[in-house]
């Protein structure tokens, strides 16, 4: 068999093998489960990779591998919703960046789909998994339509192992920063945004002229108008970055006038709009941290935005806004919690709300039978920092708290002659599954 | 990706000091006698009202050493005027009542842009980065701060901010002079300046250098190299063209021309003011120590110091400060090669280990970033004591800027620049109560009265929509 061949059988052995064909059980922490009140010495028993009973009285079966959680904090693997992991590896290199299309000249790029550039060996990865964030929403941006988005737990040698959902939701900018890329005021992002959203529409009821070339030109591309169908169809959100309080209130007209759904993302001043916001059912997905005024359309951010929101009844999807400190998004829950919202709810806001908001509920952000077992074992509050991160799981199967960060830490731990002469691969930590029954 | 564009957009490093290293410091020769023209732009700050003020019942963390439960601190004339279990108040003192709280020196932070890259970020309040040609040391930050700057409140109101070094940005090999201030409201920035602190020298490595003058030059390191090296011979030879002056009786007529940018370069080699080099790389540090050695001057900071942990005994032993992020990374090449546990590391070494922010967002947490590297060096087995954690955002920043002698930790004679947290500081919970500046309450979370407002903010969101 060539060389070649082999990588490939290998790489479908790899694809197609059982998550973890053992048993796990999780024993004596305090269950935060998403799903109900916390647990306290409470079990996680998980087979195959998934979930299969959390509660108080479970029974281990023998020869389950056990894991002591005595003292300690077990939650579903935390949740960023807004990353760019796989797409970008060194920010200033851009060669490693893949977030965006540079579409000209109408900037819009609905059919740019990032999973087909995803990256399962991102140095990224390792870095934010061993912080205890297990899933992360992947995305695009850029011009005024940015692309699709992908769902992707962070495990796995390849796409199809990590990836939880394709095509999750389309991305739009009518912030700021993008008015140059679409039309140079705010009026003409909305002018551009409504007339391919119109288009869209139109080409879906005469595709058929349209293929015979016998239709008037339209706003997009041909697969950019396809691209946007689920969208018209409410099967796709539509992730509006949108700060001015102004600004989310013309998106909800937008939302409205096409019958479309659509999430906030950025949202500086969503807590000016909360009850609207709240009425038209439309979740938001806000940074915490950021109180200035650091642009004229979010003249009103402050760190409260999330407890509001939550308390006008808005569903809130918290994130570290960053790809390589998305590892941060536990940071900004509990600052969170420092300004005013729950702790349960800000746990729910980086677990359950986003995995709800992406449609991917049914398989994540609660522990509960039947889902995918993500899940983290704290030394504590896993909202403070000083607590760490004792195991992490992800599909059943734990993940050696390793990363190329930890590995360098260690080469350098003790500066000696060894140091000087790096040293050898067989001298770093190994990456050793944790031994399995 | 806001946060690293900011970090790669601004990095910028250098200040140094008028008035000698405090601390044990190998120091460059000086020639004392040589005339240092009058500093123009003298600080006009002086400490607001403040009344004898006694905090009693709070967990007092002094970063001297002492971690005192229950203790006390007594404010008087601005001056912390003792600190322990129980301490003797004056009749009529205020008693503030702390108990369940902790209380910690001001948070000093070494690398800021506030007021220089002030908020609203518009071109217009653009004032950072003199990217016009590669060596500025003409330039001072002092020159384009904006008091009004709404980061300054923030920074106050959240992150315990006292103290802080502005500086110019890391466009330059050379920026610039930085300028220490103390966080109150003025409608100056001479208000603001910290009296006797001496002025930095920003300086600047690799990449960002490189990328502003790729098309004129420098466009490599070796490019950057040359440049320091051009300049400091410059330097040098003017000072000695003072110091020939002055041995040859100072005639008016012979008074050589000044030149403003290496009158600041001689400041430095005469020990006057402190070097903050923004250098990520552990190689291009080492670069920065050689040339350091060859015009005889001091580094007294490396700032950004990614790779510090690499080189932490070299740091250790030249008795250069290691400003560095707790976990930034990955936003160019330079900041790939990052340990959470490089605080821990660095400090284990001996080299003094400072927390700093070169962002406006950051400034309001250096506590939580200290929080995250103590983490990380108990992961690597490193165990860093809370003392000396806060010592990281106190005594050792008050050290790189030469103000150690007058605050950085509760000890008595010390400025009385305190802060009284709800939680222990390095709680990610924990927000300052009350901040005190020059024994003065500046900020009170319970007294809306004691919420300072910038000119810029007054007014700027309709009355509607405050809660």
């Amino acid at each position: 068999m060539s060389k070649r061949l082999l990588a490939a059988a290998a790489g479908a052995l790899l694809a197609t093998a059982p998550a973890a064909a053992q048993t796990v059980a999780i024993v004596g922490g305090t269950v935060e489960t998403m799903a109900g009140p916390a647990i306290p010495n409470g079990t996680v028993l998980i087979r195959d990779g998934r979930i299969v009973a959390v509660g108080a009285n479970v029974a281990v079966p023998a020869g389950a591998r056990t894991i002591d959680a005595r003292g300690k904090t077990v939650t579903p693997g935390f949740f960023d919703s807004s990353t760019q992991i796989g797409l970008e590896e060194v920010g200033a290199v851009d060669e490693t960046n893949d977030h965006r299309l540079n579409k000209d000249p109408d900037h819009v790029a609905a059919a740019f789909d990032v999973r087909d550039g995803l990256n399962p060996n991102s140095i990224v990865i390792p870095v934010t998994r061993i912080a205890g964030v297990t899933t992360a929403v992947s995305r695009p941006d850029g011009g005024l339509i940015s692309g699709q988005s992908v769902v992707v737990d962070l495990t796995g040698m390849n796409v199809d192992s990590m990836l939880i959902r394709g095509a999750v939701a389309m991305y739009a900018s009518l912030a700021e920063g993008s008015r140059g890329e679409a039309g140079g005021s705010r009026s003409g992002q909305t002018m551009l945004l409504r007339q391919v959203l119109d288009d869209a529409r139109t080409y879906a009821r005469n595709r058929e002229a349209y293929n015979r070339g016998q239709f008037r030109q339209l706003a997009a591309s041909r697969l950019d108008l396809e691209a946007l169908q689920p969208v018209l169809a409410g099967r796709m959100p539509l992730v509006v970055e949108v700060n001015r309080a102004s600004d989310i209130r013309t998106t909800l007209a937008i939302a409205k006038e096409f019958g479309i759904r659509v999430v906030i993302g950025g949202g500086a001043e969503a807590w000016m709009v909360a009850d609207e916001l709240a009425r038209a059912n439309v979740p938001v997905v806000v940074k915490v941290l950021q109180d200035l005024p650091e642009t004229f359309e979010s003249l009103g951010e402050r760190y409260d935005n999330a407890a509001i929101l939550r308390r006008a009844g808005v569903k809130v999807a918290i994130t570290a806004g960053d790809t390589h400190n998305a590892r941060n998004v536990k940071q900004e829950a509990g600052n969170a919690v420092a300004n005013g919202l729950s702790h349960d709810d800000a746990l729910r806001a980086i677990t359950l709300n986003p995995a709800q908001i992406w449609g991917v509920a049914d398989r994540l952000g609660s522990l509960e039978p039947g889902k995918l077992a993500n899940v983290v074992v704290w030394g504590g509050d896993p909202l403070e920092l000083l607590t760490p991160v004792e195991h992490v799981l992800i599909h059943g199967r734990e993940v050696p708290l390793v990363s190329r960060e930890t590995m360098l830490r260690d080469r350098y731990l003790h500066l000696n002659d060894e140091t000087r002469a790096y040293p050898s691969a067989a001298a770093r930590p190994t990456p050793v599954q944790t031994p399995q029954q | 990706m806001k946060r690293a564009l900011s970090a790669l957009l601004l990095a910028a490093a250098g200040c140094a000091h008028a008035g000698g290293p405090s601390s044990q410091q190998p120091k460059p020769a000086a020639s004392a006698t040589v005339p240092v023209p009058p500093v123009p732009f003298p600080s006009t700050y002086h400490p607001f009202r403040s009344v004898p003020t006694l905090i009693r019942g709070a967990t007092v963390m002094t970063a001297a050493g002492q971690v005192i439960p229950n203790g006390q601190v007594l404010m008087v004339d601005g001056k912390v005027a003792a600190v322990g279990q129980t301490v003797n108040a004056p009749a009529g003192a205020t008693v503030i009542d702390a108990t369940g709280k902790y209380v910690t020196p001001g948070i000093i932070d070494v690398h800021s842009h506030l007021g220089v890259y002030a908020s609203p970020g518009v071109d217009a309040n653009s004032d950072g980065n003199e990217a016009t040609n590669p060596v500025t040391a003409n330039v001072w930050a002092e020159h384009s701060v904006w008091p009004q700057d709404p980061g300054f409140v923030r920074a106050l109101e959240n992150g315990g901010i006292t103290s802080m070094e502005i500086l110019p940005g890391s466009a330059n090999l050379i920026g610039g002079r930085s300028v220490v201030l103390k966080n109150v409201p003025s409608r100056t920035v001479q208000g603001m300046k910290f009296p006797g602190a001496p002025y930095g020298l920003k300086m600047a490595c690799g990449e960002n250098p490189k990328r502003v003058y790729a098309s004129r030059g420098p466009s490599t390191r070796m490019g950057n190299v040359a440049g320091y090296r051009t300049a400091w011979i410059e330097a040098a030879a003017y000072r000695r063209k003072w110091d020939d002056w002055d041995a040859n009786g100072r005639k008016a007529s012979d008074m050589p021309t000044r030149d403003l940018g290496l009158e600041t370069l001689a400041e430095v080699l005469r020990g006057h003011i402190l070097v903050q080099n923004h250098c990520y790389r552990a190689d291009e540090m080492a670069q920065m120590i050689d040339i350091s050695h060859e015009f005889g001057y001091h580094i007294r900071s490396f700032h950004h110091g990614v790779e510090a942990y690499k080189v932490r005994d070299l740091l250790a032993r030249e008795g250069i400060g290691a400003s560095l992020w707790a976990d930034w990374w990955g936003f160019k090449m330079e900041a790939l090669d990052e340990t959470n546990a490089n605080l821990a590391m660095v400090h284990q070494a001996g080299a003094r280990a400072i927390v700093h922010s070169d962002d406006p967002g950051g400034i309001q947490r250096l506590n939580q970033e200290a929080a995250k590297a103590v983490l990380a060096g108990r992961q690597a087995g490193i165990d860093v004591s809370e003392n000396d954690a806060l010592r990281w955002l106190t005594a050792n920043p008050a050290w790189a800027l030469g103000i150690d002698d007058k605050v950085g930790t509760l000890e008595p004679g010390k400025q009385a620049d305190v802060v009284v947290w709800s939680a222990n500081p390095f709680s990610v919970y924990a927000r300052p109560e009350k901040v005190y500046i020059d024994g003065a309450l500046i900020y009170d979370r319970a007294n809306p009265n004691l919420h300072p407002v910038s000119d810029f903010e007054t007014g700027l969101l309709p009355a509607e929509a405050a809660r």
